[in-house]
């Protein structure tokens, strides 16, 4: 079927079967490969996206379920994405660098939420996203740091 | 004869696919010249290129494959620090899969081990030729001349010009004999031995570094393919109906298993493939097949009864192995306190966030691939043997690897989208999914081994048997390699750190039903959880302290010249102990229910030394700190060696927590990462790695070398903490997690 998405505020027109996941309409017909596969089963978070500011597994939910609504994917621009970048910049953050998008996007929803987040909160939002190359560490010092830059600016 | 000589420039066109001027270097990384690559085989044409532009740009090609341990950057810092380059101006091209580039499999620990110094001598000779051409257009001496932050600067005047003012007049230069090369000294690096991010960040923070899931072609296709259960099953029959009325499935077919020559390669499985246009239908189809499979041998296959297996060969006599010395069955007689123990590591496998992936172009008389693999030249070769065309008109390029870990060095899935390709006679993307990951990989051996031991009465080891059974990553390419290998055996078991007057080490039969291969810092796993659990049994035994007790048993200062260029030094092995208990605060006293436990190990040339501290809540044990100290010669990037160990603490925390792959009825009962859990955010506790500074001796191991220590450290800081002895991995089955 003809479905319409919008992602980072661009409207992309697809042909895609309803209950394709998310994920697979982003990658593989829209072409925006920045999202991973990771598990297919939500339990990596490498595939995470934001829907109407919400932080979504989108190998989880058919591309139906975000018609009419905003996406935003690792390829897109916002002010608390920005700060983190600088922040993942600064603590040399990725190895591998594949299960980052995720990453950025899930802190990217934990700083839109919690504007001070402490060590605990950071485990319970992080905690869904698998990094194989095991940069838990720098990420969690990463979003603290990007917490202080956007506290800063406010 | 290993002169660096210059390349013509059709080569290079030909090559990297820019046509502008600028100097152009290659350097000779073959076997012949010892001291560039001192184990590789074989004779290569010049390789390796340094392109400067007129703008100053600098290209340098990357050899060696990235997938996490920070390679591209690393190595290209080198040659910059030599050069007097400027950081700003390098960039990178990923080479393809080619011998002329020297070895490219990305593996063991060793691109830096190898490559430092050839990359050194390709950016020492850059800059000596940059440093000719400013002489003769000052008319001065090349002394009074001197390379300095992108500039060659007149040493009389102050004068100064830019490296992309000079490339005309260098690329006129006659390339400099080696012997003129001079290499900078440790305090004069403005980039070894210091921290460079890594160069790709940008790229891996926007979701634009193009990884092999990432490749695409115009009108390529998806597929995915249907895999017996059980290793090497083969396909009786199929329904392929519902599979094709899929939406998006445009083809089914039978793949055949291609199964290699004996002694090399790793062919494929085969199976039942399904053509889509998209994953999603492609998995989608894939799920709707109806196949009957010919389970073959391996359907008897049940992992529990085999380790149980193994447990009765290593209590009975093995075969003895070379290396063993003195008597022990006289030190055991002798001894009023001997101590047995046997341990036992299950079946793990890699699970890379990037899932096996490959895109193939199969062009009739060409192939053209796009793949994450680790080995871009096996690939290649591999290839060229079962498509049967020449090397020369295949191209393997390699992507990003989102992780390796091992997996990414057997190119069964790059082998398995060239077939694809050739029958779809257009490009095609193969893409695993994590279950086929998960239950079709080239395992990790399980094994179990046995020790015995024996103290005098001042707690003195007097005598050290081992018996270890493990299935050999031989069995991949040999069948009936029913015993592990020498090579296997030395990493760490032969070869333990130990001063010991009488050792024995025995070898049972472990016989292949999966697919065995190699996992970071492979059999390392298996001789540092036995070595060190059993230290500590022994330390216990002796009622000492581990630490003291690990320094005695090092024993004296002593350098053992192997074949290698880096010979064993037990005087930086007790270093990096010394230097973790002090980090760790050893021997202080701990809150209640806390506890301390130590390992260390040597491995890929390196030292390491781990303390792990432990706290017990409720039968349930947290980890709350590791330290870890390693030695690993000359730091050619500070904080990417950093970032390597922290990554190894958490990829040696999740097969001690948590990793175990079984089987029952020859198929692996394990799934996703929902039963193949990873270490996570929350279970992450402070780590402190220390890096002994020591620039002036070669670079050894970083990649693998943090691995093998977690988990004999953790099980002891177990034993530590509660009296709880662990000698079965993982802690999850002994219900600590």
């Amino acid at each position: 079927m003809n479905i319409l998405l919008s992602i980072n505020e661009k409207s992309y027109a697809i042909e895609a079967a309803s209950e394709t996941p998310l994920l697979w309409a982003i990658r593989d017909i829209v072409g925006l490969t920045g999202t991973k596969f990771g598990c297919g089963v939500s339990q990596c978070g490498a595939c995470s996206v934001l829907i109407d500011g919400n932080l979504i597994k989108s190998c989880g939910i058919p591309v139906s379920f975000a018609v009419g609504k905003e996406i935003f994917t690792i390829e897109g621009t916002s002010e608390t994405l920005e700060f983190l970048r600088e922040a993942w910049n600064e603590g040399n953050v990725p190895q591998c660098g594949y299960c980052q998008s995720g990453q950025l996007i899930a802190a990217t929803s934990l700083l839109d939420k919690i504007h001070h987040p402490s060590d605990e909160d950071i485990d319970t939002a992080m905690s869904n996203n698998i990094c194989r190359c095991g940069t838990y560490s720098r990420i969690k010092k990463a979003i603290h740091k990007a917490a202080a830059l956007k506290n800063k600016s406010l | 004869m290993s002169k660096i000589q210059q390349v013509n420039r059709r080569d290079f066109v030909k090559l990297i696919g820019l046509a502008s001027g600028g100097i152009l270097l290659g350097c000779n990384v073959s076997s012949s010249q010892k001291e560039f690559v001192p184990q590789e085989k074989g004779t290569f044409t010049p390789n390796l290129f340094i392109q400067i532009q007129k703008d100053g740009t600098i290209t340098l090609l990357a050899s060696r494959s990235e997938m996490g341990q920070g390679i591209r950057t690393s190595l290209a810092s080198a040659i910059a620090d030599e050069m007097e380059a400027d950081w700003k101006y390098i960039s990178l091209k990923q080479a393809t899969g080619d011998a002329k580039y020297g070895n490219q499999n990305t593996d063991g620990s060793r691109s830096v081990r190898t490559m430092l110094l050839p990359m050194r001598k390709m950016g020492a000779t850059a800059k000596l030729m940059l440093i000719s051409a400013a002489a003769k257009k000052w008319n001065l001496a090349e002394t009074d001349c001197e390379a300095k932050n992108h500039h060659i600067i007149n040493k009389i005047t102050g004068d100064q010009i830019f490296f992309g003012d000079l490339v005309d007049e260098a690329a006129k230069v006659e390339v400099p004999a080696q012997e003129r090369l001079e290499l900078k000294k440790v305090e004069d690096f403005k980039y070894i031995g210091k921290t460079l991010k890594s160069i790709d960040l940008k790229d891996f923070t926007h979701g634009t570094a193009g990884y092999g899931i990432d490749v695409r072609i115009p009108d390529m296709k998806f597929a995915a393919i249907a895999r017996c259960p059980v290793t090497f099953g083969t396909v009786k029959s199929f329904d392929q109906k519902a599979a094709l009325e899929t939406i998006g499935v445009t083809d089914v077919f039978k793949l055949e298993r291609m199964v290699p020559p004996t002694g090399k390669f790793f062919g494929a499985l085969g199976g039942v493939a399904v053509i889509a246009n998209n994953t999603w239908a492609a998995f989608q189809g894939k799920m709707n097949l109806d196949i009957e499979w010919n389970y073959g041998e391996n359907k008897s296959f049940n992992s529990a009864e085999f380790q149980e297996k193994l447990r009765k060969r290593v209590h009975q006599k093995g075969k003895l192995v070379s290396g063993s010395t003195g008597n022990v069955s006289a030190a055991f007689k002798e001894s009023n306190n001997t101590i047995e123990a046997t341990y036992a590591v299950p079946f793990l496998v890699h699970a890379p966030m990037e899932v096996p992936n490959a895109t193939a172009w199969f062009k009739g008389n060409e192939i053209e691939v796009w793949a994450p693999v680790q080995d871009p030249q096996t690939a290649r070769a591999e290839l060229a043997h079962f498509f049967e065309i020449p090397s020369e008109n295949i191209t393997v390029n390699v992507t990003f690897l989102g992780g390796g870990f091992g997996r990414k060095s057997k190119s069964d899935f790059v082998v398995e989208a060239v077939a694809l390709s050739k029958k779809i006679k257009g490009p095609v993307q193969v893409v695993w999914t994590r279950e086929d990951d998960i239950q079709h990989s080239f395992y990790h051996a399980t094994s179990v081994q046995y020790l015995k031991g024996s103290l005098d009465v001042n707690g003195q080891v007097t005598g050290w048997l081992q018996r270890v059974g493990l299935p050999s990553i031989v069995s991949s390419f040999k069948p009936m390699s029913d015993y592990a290998s020498g090579f296997e055996l030395n990493q760490g078991f032969t070869n333990n750190p130990y001063n010991l007057t009488n050792f024995r080490l025995e070898n049972v039969k472990a016989e292949s039903h999966l697919r065995i291969g190699w996992m970071r810092s492979v059999v390392h796993i298996h001789s540092a959880f036995g070595n060190n659990s059993f230290v500590d049994e022994l330390a216990f035994a002796a009622k000492k302290d581990p630490l003291k007790f690990h320094l005695d048993l090092i024993g004296e200062d002593r350098v053992l010249e192997g074949t290698s260029d880096h010979p064993f030094d037990s005087k930086r092995l007790k270093n990096v102990l010394k230097t973790v208990a002090k980090k760790s605060n050893w021997g202080n006293d701990l809150p209640k229910g806390h506890g301390f436990g130590l390992a260390v190990h040597y491995s890929f040339y390196s030292y390491v030394a781990t303390v792990v501290e432990v706290s017990s809540i409720k039968d349930k044990i947290k980890i709350e700190n590791i330290w870890t100290a390693i030695d690993c010669g000359l730091v050619l990037n500070k904080d990417n060696v950093k970032n390597q160990l922290e990554g190894a603490t958490i990829f040696g925390m999740s097969l001690a927590l948590f990793g175990k792959i079984t089987t029952k009825e020859g198929a692996v009962e394990q799934y996703n990462y929902n039963d193949y859990p990873m270490t996570r955010m929350k279970d992450t506790p402070n780590i402190e790695i220390t890096i002994i500074d020591n620039m002036d001796t070669t670079p050894t191991g970083v990649g693998e070398p943090g691995v093998p220590v977690i988990a004999p450290a953790i099980c002891n800081a177990i034993f530590n903490a509660t009296g709880n002895r662990v000698r079965s991995l993982p802690l999850v089955d002994s219900g600590l997690v």
